[in-house]
């Protein structure tokens, strides 16, 4: 249908623009926030009714019940999904439009011969194609199907280098001619990159490739804005890009790397190789009514949630033994690492499920000054994120990072599954350090008998 | 459209893009990347022209499958942020509560 003159359908499509800048206004706060969702879910619902309105369309039917389709795949998932597993479905939603992209620049190929639109198109394919695979491995690793520790095999680097050498020259066979076979190599050829970009990535660090890999698929969105001649397209995903890429930077910068550390660490060589081997040095182990004792006769406890809570499903247990120990006139805050669990900000995430006052959510800067007059750091299911060896030992993979200092509190508790490393795959020193108590167990089940203990008391 | 309107527009929304995502609390770090995510989906609208435009069986299923695939990343995304956010929300009122309570 072309119910709607030209003027009209740019003027809507920047009024949806204008939705999705304020869609990511609204993030400035968490009273904002929702509000500003349902915004830019407003300016996409606009933008889909105008091109049905505007553009000379066929096929209505079945791309209605594309859409269909789609929206019964999408909804039930994104409603059940526990918020442990918020990062994967983050990955695989950002890999599937991704994926989309490379479809569609692929298929406006037959259509225009002027190189520059065939310039957007290659980017599109080989960015979004990045996109797709790069996403899945990293689906693969945060549900460990596939090995959160760096996969590298000999010769890597050269794969590599080989591999993107034949993606670029795709690209110019397919701008020089537009034949489909090239198309097509150079599709299985992004593929292939994203797949040897991301698989020597550290589990540590796929919060920010994730990141990375929404800033890609933004960017070949903006390009296949310029491909299909849709400034909306162009607006959205140059915001993304750029969002996306800031995101990653601020990110990376809270790990103490750089960007390119993390993409290309692992193919430098020796360092990001983390153990697997359950250490049999001697760690003291203690009971959960111990533990409670600790935690009820203190007067300032902080507690330093990592991503074994999550696994866990700990939050409320944790939000419950906090309100306990409030009641008794312990102090208690949270110590939040901004890269704890999978996804930056993901602790914040579960302990809002838990309804854990926002107060008393303390952020790294916030709360390392104060754990010198901490009588007690509970660090329940973390491990990386709290680890001296980012501070004294220059040959780990995670020396740089900053870290939750809870060595410094007069007691540590770590509650632990197991003395398996963490998903960094890395020593932690301080599990032997004398000041240190471990209380092995899930998380939930050990914080649960902490909490009755406590109350008990 | 011409390319120095486009790169106008660009240029633009490079800026725009950074000057939102810097005012971002870190405490929306995780919907902010679900919700960027969601944005992105709108590739739904190139998913659709293709799809309108496919002139054999070949291409239409292709196109098809992305408009499947550019679906469930855009309405998959915004559904999935406001579950998170809703949690958000909810907790405000409540902290300053207990907290005037315990005043």
């Amino acid at each position: 249908m072309s119910i709607l003159p030209p003027e009209w359908t740019a003027f809507l499509y920047l009024i949806s623009a204008v939705c999705f800048i304020l869609a990511l206004k609204g993030l400035s706060s968490p009273q904002s926030a929702r509000r500003g969702n349902l915004i830019g879910a407003g300016g996409a619902l606009l933008a889909v009714v105008t091109v049905f309105l505007s553009a000379k369309l066929e096929n209505i039917p079945l791309i209605l019940v594309a859409i269909a389709v789609g929206s019964a795949i999408a909804v039930p998932v994104a409603r059940r999904v526990q918020m442990t597993q918020m990062p994967q479905l983050v990955a695989l939603f950002n890999g599937v439009g991704g994926g989309a992209a490379a479809l569609v620049a692929v298929l406006e190929l037959g259509h225009d011969a002027n190189p520059w639109v065939r310039l957007a198109i290659v980017f599109t394919m080989l960015v979004g194609a990045v996109s797709f695979a790069g996403s899945a491995v990293t689906v693969g690793k945060l549900q460990e199907i596939i090995s959160t520790r760096p996969l590298l095999f000999p010769g890597m680097r050269w794969v590599m280098t080989i591999a993107l050498l034949a993606a670029l020259t795709a690209c110019g066979f397919v701008i020089a001619q537009g034949s489909a076979g090239w198309a097509i190599a150079l599709l299985v050829l992004g593929l292939a990159a994203g797949l040897l970009l991301v698989l020597p990535v550290g589990g540590a660090d796929v919060p920010i490739v994730i990141s990375l890999l929404n800033a890609f698929t933004g960017l070949a969105v903006a390009a296949s804005g310029v491909v299909l001649g849709n400034v909306l397209l162009v607006v959205a995903g140059t915001l993304v890009g750029a969002s996306g890429s800031i995101l990653t930077k601020v990110m990376a910068s809270a790990m103490g790397r750089g960007v390119t550390g993390i993409i290309f660490g692992a193919f430098r060589g020796g360092s990001t190789a983390g153990s697997t081997t359950v250490s049999d040095r001697p760690v003291r182990s203690s009971s959960a009514e111990d533990v409670a004792v600790l935690l009820g006769y203190a007067q300032r406890v902080v507690i330093v949630p990592g991503y074994g809570l999550a696994v866990a499903q700990g939050q409320h247990t944790i939000a419950e033994l906090a309100t306990a120990l409030e009641s008794r006139g312990v102090e208690v805050v949270f110590g939040i690492h901004p890269v704890a669990g999978r996804m930056p900000g993901h602790m914040n995430v579960l302990l809002a499920e838990a309804n854990v006052p926002y107060e008393s959510l303390k952020e790294l800067d916030e709360v390392n000054p104060e754990f010198k007059n901490t009588d007690v750091a509970l660090v329940v299911g973390a491990n990386d994120v709290v680890n001296p060896a980012a501070k004294s030992s220059p040959g780990s993979p995670i020396y740089g990072m900053p870290i939750l200092e809870v060595g410094q509190a007069n007691q540590v508790v770590f509650l632990k599954r197991s003395m398996r490393p963490g998903f960094a795959g890395i020593e932690n020193e301080l599990l032997y350090d004398p000041k240190t108590t471990l209380l092995f167990g899930d998380a939930k089940d050990s914080l649960t008998k902490v909490l009755s203990a406590v109350k008990a008391l | 459209m011409d390319p120095i309107s486009l790169l106008t527009v660009v240029v633009l929304a490079v800026f725009v893009g950074f000057e939102v995502v810097s005012k971002v609390t870190s405490k929306l770090h995780t919907p902010l990347m679900s919700g960027a995510n969601a944005i992105h989906g709108i590739i739904l609208v190139g998913a659709i022209i293709v799809a309108g435009q496919a002139s054999n069986p070949w291409l239409l299923t292709v196109a098809l499958i992305a408009v499947v695939l550019a679906t469930v990343n855009m309405v998959g995304g915004f559904v999935v942020t406001d579950r998170m956010l809703e949690m958000f929300r909810g907790r405000r009122p409540a902290a300053k509560s207990s907290k005037d309570e315990a005043k």
